[in-house]
């Protein structure tokens, strides 16, 4: 089996107007290795997600793409509060965004959501004062 | 219907024509991107009053056709230069979302 490759982004804290260009950055190589555009949609709108999260809730945190021939894995880590409370997180339409987010267009409460909606599988290892690692793939 | 064919029709500002030959597939209107984000269809005409510049990631990471900002909301400086940077078609109207919606509908 061939190696996967690997790409890494750094997701900065506060830099909301920067947010997504690591999901574009991904769509842009994913487009050009011929992944189909309801994947690459998927892909995108999952780490496009994880991405707003990071920002909104983490402190920023770092994320890897790892591309097979089969699938892409992302891995998102911060060292972010945790998650307190997973259950209710993944509830749509629960957010514990801030107003000024809000005001953007964000805080509905469906980020994890739609993370999940849209992969084929999702984990969430989160730990309260530490930081969640979210692993996410989509199969080709 | 192209967006480049759209834009000739001269219903709606051009803000940017950045990707002229993408085909319109549908409308769709919201304003909270965690939701156009799940549910803006691949293709579509994306009416919102949302102006800023989280509205053309959205749009560009969903796949919009083309953005139209609806009720007289302007981009700023900042979000016009990335739309023609990050190759978004966008559209500012001042007319209520509905309407705007309506006559995009009405010429698929």
């Amino acid at each position: 089996m061939s190696e996967p490759i690997v790409l890494k982004y750094k997701v900065t804290d506060g830099e909301f107007q920067h947010v997504g260009e690591a999901s574009s950055s991904v769509k842009k190589e994913l487009r050009a290795l011929g992944v189909s555009p309801d994947a690459l949609r998927r892909i995108s709108v999952a780490m496009y997600e994880g991405e707003v999260n990071m920002v909104i809730h983490a402190n920023g945190g770092t994320i890897t793409v790892e591309i097979t021939p089969q699938q892409v894995k992302m891995i998102l880590d911060d060292v972010g509060p945790g998650i307190p409370d997973l259950e209710k997180a993944m509830q749509a339409g629960w957010s514990t965004a801030p107003d000024e987010i809000r005001n953007l267009g964000f805080g509905a409460g469906m980020g994890l959501p739609n993370m999940k909606a849209n992969t084929d599988t999702m984990e969430i290892d989160t730990r309260v004062g530490e930081g969640t690692r979210i692993t996410m793939t989509v199969n080709l | 219907m192209t967006v480049s064919s759209l834009s000739e029709k001269k219903i709606f500002e051009t803000v940017s024509l950045a990707d002229p030959d993408r085909e319109i597939g549908s409308v769709f209107c919201c304003d909270l991107l965690s939701i156009a984000m799940g549910k803006a269809p691949a293709d579509c005409a994306w009416v919102t009053v949302m102006s800023n510049i989280n509205t053309l990631a959205v749009a560009t990471l969903a796949d919009a056709s083309v953005v139209i900002l609806a009720e007289g909301q302007r981009p700023d400086e900042t979000v016009a230069a990335k739309a023609a940077e990050q190759g978004v078609n966008l559209f500012a109207t001042p007319l209520p979302i509905f309407e705007a919606a309506l006559k995009i509908q009405e010429l698929l």
